[in-house]
């Protein structure tokens, strides 16, 4: 669909072919489609051997021993590793606070966590060698939510906190806590005509990323170790992998293989230590690829989530107040855990005004899977529960839920729970009536061949359930607002590496960062940046790795706006040294080199008026331009801990959802029809991956409306479902159309106005289908995903 | 023990294969072949979809001695088999070639974006993928390009609703699959402008 | 693990003759997911691939002897006529790339409650072919199933064909599975009309250790729709009756709660597709039912 706003106006380079604003091509994309791309798990070396991962096959036990003599004898095994064969002091990894164990130590605290670990000559004998380890388990009891977590006599998960949270928590077993206050909630309840309550669950999702986890490390002859892994962030895990190693970090040198998807799942460790561990142990190359199976053991989940809300509004429909309790659970290790607290508090309220709140978010530390990123993490759950608590209240009031949104909708100025004013444009109503104003796709699909009806369009699919029979339309609507980049005070910054220089007789830029591309496209920006600001046509993107400084991690839909930042500050600077590098050469032919502002456009040096000064291939003969720069956003600042007050993001992004969704009411089946989208993304730098984007978030929205959940039995705490035959994720029959309506209202303090878009779709489109399946049954529906047995009263 | 089969148009063997292994596992680590993808290794997400004999199958469930004999067109060789089909002799077809640690660390995204690999024949499917952009981590593309190639191959204009019936075996998880139905759509059109002679 | 590789049946039933632990693999569409999960290490697998008559049908006057490695999709593609529910029921195993592999002689190999074509050989009628070296026996499908899992086969016999009784009315096939393609059931219901014999057969997947037949619900059906007179006026079923029915059907079940759903849910569901499926059926009966691309 087209793009339609208010798009920033870029001077520099802008009649540079293939520059920002352009649907160019990816340029991984041959090599994608002819299978020649080099994912992480496509590694291979002449004498490798494959490492394999002891995992616990219980959730909470005291490890009284392991025995590895019988694995170790057998033929082909070269290695095997336990927490006693670990080189140094530091045995504990983790993104913010250091409690995972590289190998288990004395005790495991979830089903799946790593205990031993095997290289072998083939796949089949490191697992029937880890089938041989002896490990004697003395089971303790399990903490699985909040109740088991904060009883008086709870054990507690983790010994000996001495991490930055436990001064702030009313329990060893709670990671973080940010209550945030502001006005007074109880006071403007009073106010109130209707109030709404309603307690949500959240189930928990899997990224699913298709390329499992896998790469190769290989032992250098200095002692160090190259390792080819998929990430989402070289540098942090370079810092958590070296000191396990005893190794300096130059010593282990790290390039991004192709990444088969992330979504937040790999912003965490998983093989990467026990690869090198190997490798370095073993003198040779030792390679590492999870199956599906235990992909669901190697990375964290989304929390799963409990949330209490009360909303109440004056019969006008203005909000008068909410109150909310978000208990996250974030399984045995903290991972993103602190983060996802800070996210889901300080968006807990949505896009609307409410001026008297009062909030409280929790992680908890229980034997459930360890849970952290993933797409739109806190403000995925909380964006759930509010936006039904809307519906509520519109319902309640008898107003049309479109419409009341709209009513309470924020905008630029709007000041948000934690007191920070949102200075950029936040065009929530007009998203919303943008998704209202689509036309509604038909009625009755299945019929629109003829005569003949389609299952293929019906609720079942070709499971032939039915033929239209138990068969009700609804239609859903939500918005929601989400964070973009890193939050609360951290040093959210980038690097850039950019060469300018002449090639076979062209100038050609050279852009290398340690971004990972996990799909989301930033090596195609990245390369329209350096044309528009270069005005070059060859840009070469350099493979990302540890050589440059780091890049931050591709997640929190902050890579096109911090590295893509990064790449056109470094550009701009190596304009400015070719353009002294051409004053100094030609600056005597004509004024303009000191008079006139210069571009650089289609390889040549121009004026503003478009006059011609010089070729690049002239200026930058015999030279070259190479600079490496960090660029930061605009500082936030850390939440009050008691107050929940401060500046403490950067940026927001906004989408709103219609979901047109038809129920078989008596089987509890559902057809999601369409899933309409509108967003604001600022200034869209490539339509197409844009709107690609888009798609993609809206659809693991839908996934965890209707179908994926991972499911932990509550008495074992132990994975019930760890494979693609029972954790389910939408086919390409389960997803509708997505019309996509891209808004671009320019974020000034962006680069190129441009805002983070990939979460933000995530959000909205859960409750939105959940609001349509209420529309068509008239449930109240509480948790998702929905299943049949909750539509059908069974 | 010993497996020989044709792969892409030419003859591979491979020794010391342990019996439980699969064509996956034969063709990503012994015969140099890593395209065709290991998303589930069970059958349930398409990324290791393959032609044996000319029909679509998931690589991880044939067992490799299962093979023998008999014939593997992979995304490494869809290029070529495609062209063949054109030209009236899909029988199979010639190259490939696996990925190197070397080649992995050489591997550098060019500047002229969708060229990349210049001088690469591609089958009109690879085009649409790249040009549609239903290409983003790429992991599901080798399993859908097999699976859409055989579509387009039995039925030149199939309704979204058979693109998506035929398709409904290959999990994709980051586009939405919108980008893919519009490849598709696209590789049937120029397919029917080239035939119409347009 | 040894990899034997007969080239004639004959050599196949020695093979197991010899090795009666011996795994048996043809699509490998469930043989293969064990082994890449590392569930199960047979000490044999007996690949069945380079047999061609498993991969072959006859269509005689009664019935259709069905090779056991015929793959679903030329069920679906050259027996639809013939096998009407049991074709709907391969339209609806896992994916067309499944569907190429997968056979019927493998689901009933595996014998997994949830199999998709139980359902429609019970409600078809069927006999499954087991042949070894001592010689070959007929066995009933209904007597085949033996537990979760577990079938009459012995251990040096193979399924060698299914015979199928062909289609003389309407049949349907339903399966519920929380995503619209490539699922699990997680029930299934199919059913079969036999004018020629005024008999209904139904057949219940996933809802029970075994697949079965609905019997009280076949038995009631059979006695209302033959005392009404429905065969003959073909007049349309009362709700009354199409609703006691369905109820017996969901009697029949014995299901239990797992990841895919509950037991309750199971039992309501089998009730709702045993009331549409005789629905439809019945309309195909009486001359004017729609016939559903995709579906048939």
């Amino acid at each position: 669909m087209g793009v339609t706003g208010t798009p920033t106006s870029i001077k520099q380079g802008s009649k540079t072919k293939g520059g920002i604003g352009e649907s160019t091509l990816r340029p991984d994309g041959t090599l994608k489609v002819t299978g020649e791309f080099a994912y992480s798990s496509d590694m291979w070396h002449e004498d490798m051997l494959w490492g394999y991962t002891l995992r616990s096959t219980t959730a909470h036990a005291e490890i009284r021993s392991i025995d590895t003599s019988e694995a170790l004898a057998m033929p082909g095994v070269y290695a095997v590793l336990t927490y006693d064969d670990l080189p140094t002091e530091v045995k504990n990894y983790g993104l913010e606070i250091q409690d995972t164990p590289v190998l288990a130590h004395g005790k495991v605290r979830h089903h799946g966590e790593p205990v031993a670990i095997v290289a072998a000559d083939h796949p089949e004998t490191a697992r029937r060698a880890a089938a041989k380890i002896k490990v004697d388990y003395a089971e303790l009891p399990v903490i699985t939510d909040e109740a088991s977590a904060t009883a008086p006599d709870a054990l507690l998960i983790h010994e000996g906190r001495d991490d930055h949270h436990i001064g702030h928590v009313p329990h060893p077993n709670i990671v973080h806590r940010q209550p945030i206050v502001r006005g007074n909630a109880d006071e403007a309840a009073k106010r109130a005509d209707v109030i709404v309550s309603g307690e949500y669950v959240f189930g928990m999702q899997d990224q699913a990323f298709l390329g499992p986890e896998s790469g190769m490390a290989v032992p250098g002859e200095d002692g160090g170790v190259d390792l080819y892994v998929a990430t989402q962030w070289l540098h942090s895990d370079l810092k958590q992998i070296a000191p396990v190693l005893g190794l300096p970090e130059e010593k282990v040198r790290m390039t991004l293989s192709g990444v088969g998807g992330a979504f937040g799942g790999r912003e965490d460790i998983s093989m990467q230590i026990h690869a090198c561990l190997l490798a370095l142990r073993t003198g040779k190359p030792v390679k590492i690829v999870y199956n599906r199976f235990e992909s669901f053991f190697g990375h964290v989940h989304r929390h799963p989530a409990k949330l209490w809300y009360e909303h109440g509004a004056t019969k006008d429909g203005k909000l008068t107040h909410m109150k909310c309790r978000i208990v996250l659970d974030g399984g045995a290790y903290a991972s993103a855990s602190p983060a996802v607290v800070g996210n889901a508090s300080s968006l807990s309220a949505g896009p609307y005004v409410i001026e008297d709140v009062d909030i409280e978010a929790i992680a908890l530390y229980t034997n459930n899977p360890p849970c952290g990123a993933m797409r739109g993490f806190g403000a995925v759950q909380a964006c759930f529960a509010y936006e039904a608590q809307m519906d509520k209240l519109a319902a309640k009031l008898d107003m049309d839920p479109v419409e009341f949104r709209r009513l309470n909708a924020m905008e630029q100025g709007t000041l948000l729970p934690t007191g920070q004013p949102c200075d950029s444009p936040a065009p929530v109503a007009e998203l919303l009536r943008r998704v209202k104003a689509m036309p509604l796709p038909p009625e009755q699909q299945w019929l629109a061949a003829g005569e003949q009806a389609d299952v293929r369009a019906l609720p079942g699919g070709l499971s032939n359930t039915t033929h239209g029979e138990g068969v009700v339309r609804g239609v859903g609507y939500a918005v929601g607002i989400k964070n973009v980049g890193f939050s609360e005070g951290f040093d959210d910054y980038s690097t850039a590496r950019v060469r300018m220089e002449v090639i076979n007789g062209e100038p050609v830029a050279t852009v290398h960062t340690a971004m990972a591309e996990v799909g989301q496209g930033g090596v195609t920006v990245h390369a329209q940046i350096a044309r528009t600001e270069l005005g070059v046509t060859q840009v070469t993107i350099n493979p990302a790795d540890t050589q440059v400084g780091s890049a931050g991690s591709t997640s929190a839909s902050r890579q096109t706006y911090v590295t893509g930042g990064a790449v056109k500050n470094t550009c701009e600077n190596v304009r400015e040294k070719v353009l002294e590098i051409g004053r100094a050469k030609f600056g005597s032919y004509h004024p303009a080199w000191a008079t006139a502002e210069l571009l650089l456009e289609g390889g040549k040096v121009v004026t503003d008026g478009g006059e011609v000064l010089a070729d690049l291939v002239d200026v930058l003969e015999g030279e070259s331009v190479d600079l490496e720069l960090e660029w930061r956003h605009r500082p936030t600042e850390a939440f009050d801990l008691r107050t929940g007050q401060g500046n403490g993001h950067v940026q927001y992004s906004f989408a709103a959802h219609r979901a047109v969704v038809e129920v078989d009411t008596e089987l509890g089946l559902v057809k999601v029809i369409e899933l309409a989208c509108a967003q604001d993304v600022g200034k869209a730098l490539n339509p197409l991956s844009v709107v690609g984007q888009i798609q993609g978030g809206t659809t693991q929205g839908l996934g965890v409306a209707v179908m994926e959940e991972i499911i932990v039995d509550p008495k074992t705490a132990k994975v019930r479902n760890p494979s693609f035959t029972d954790y389910l994720i939408p086919t390409i029959l389960d997803t509708p159309t997505i019309p996509v309506d891209v808004l671009e209202l320019a974020d000034e303090h962006a680069p190129y106005g441009l805002r983070g878009i990939g979460e933000a779709p995530t959000l909205s489109s859960t409750p939105a289908v959940l609001a349509a399946i209420r529309n068509a049954t008239g449930l109240e529906l509480n948790r998702t995903p929905v299943r049949p047995e909750h539509l059908t009263g069974t | 023990m010993r497996v020989n089969f044709t792969v892409n148009g030419r003859k591979q063997e491979a020794d010391d294969v342990w019996e439980g292994e699969s064509l996956l596992y034969v063709l990503r680590e012994r015969m140099g072949l890593p395209g065709s993808k290991n998303a589930c290794e069970q059958g349930e997400c398409g990324s290791c979809t393959v032609r044996l004999d000319g029909v679509p199958v998931c690589a991880c469930l044939v067992a490799a001695g299962q093979v023998e004999g008999r014939e593997v067109v992979t995304v490494e060789g869809l290029a070529d088999f495609a062209k063949q089909r054109e030209e009236g002799c899909a029988t199979g077809a010639c190259g490939g070639g696996g990925t190197s640690l070397q080649a992995a660390q050489q591997w550098q995204a060019k500047g002229t974006d969708s060229q990349t690999g210049e001088g690469e024949e591609l089958a009109p499917i690879q085009q649409a993928f790249i040009d549609a952009g239903a290409v983003q981590c790429g992991f599901c593309t080798p399993g859908l390009l097999v699976a859409a190639d055989e579509l387009l191959e039995r039925n030149a204009e199939p309704s979204d609703a058979d693109i998506r019936e035929a398709l409904s075996g290959n999990l994709c998880r980051c586009t939405g699959y919108e980008k893919i139905l519009d490849a598709v759509r696209l590789a049937a059109a120029r397919q029917d402008r080239q035939e119409s002679g347009v | 693990m040894d990899f034997l590789r007969p080239a004639s049946w004959e050599e196949a039933l020695a093979a197991k003759a010899e090795h009666p632990t011996a795994v048996p693999i043809a699509g490998g569409t469930d043989v293969m997911v064990e082994i890449n999960f590392d569930h199960r290490r047979p000490e044999y697998l007996l690949d069945l691939n380079r047999i061609g008559e498993l991969r072959e049908w006859e269509v005689g006057e009664e019935t259709v002897q069905l090779g056991a490695s015929v793959p679903y999709t030329q069920i679906m593609d050259h027996l639809r006529a013939e096998l009407p529910g049991l074709a709907l029921a391969a339209h609806t195993v896992g994916s067309p790339q499944i569907r190429n592999r997968g056979s019927v002689g493998g689901n009933l190999g595996a014998a997994s409650p949830a199999g998709d074509s139980h359902p429609a050989l019970l409600s078809a009628g069927a006999e499954v072919e087991a042949e070894s070296v001592r010689g070959t026996r007929l066995i009933p499908v209904e007597e085949f199933y033996t537990g979760v899992k577990r079938n009459a086969l012995e251990p040096d016999e193979l399924i060698k064909r299914v015979h199928i009784k062909k289609a003389d009315g309407p049949q349907q096939f339903s399966k519920v599975g929380t995503r619209n393609a490539m699922v699990i059931a997680v029930c299934a219901f199919g059913i079969a009309l036999h004018p020629e014999t005024r008999t209904v057969k139904t057949g219940i997947g996933s809802a029970a250790p075994t697949p079965l037949r609905a019997r009280a619900a076949e038995d009631f059906l059979n006695a209302a729709l033959e005392e009404g007179g429905f065969w003959e006026s073909g007049k349309i079923i009362t709700p009354s009756i199409a609703k006691q029915f369905a109820e017996l059907a969901s009697g029949a079940c014995n299901p239990i709660d797992d990841v895919r759903g509950t037991a309750k849910y199971r039992r309501h569901a089998v009730g709702i597709m045993a009331r549409r499926t005789l629905g439809w059926t019945w309309e195909q009966y009486r001359g004017n039912g729609r016939t559903l691309e995709g579906a048939a």
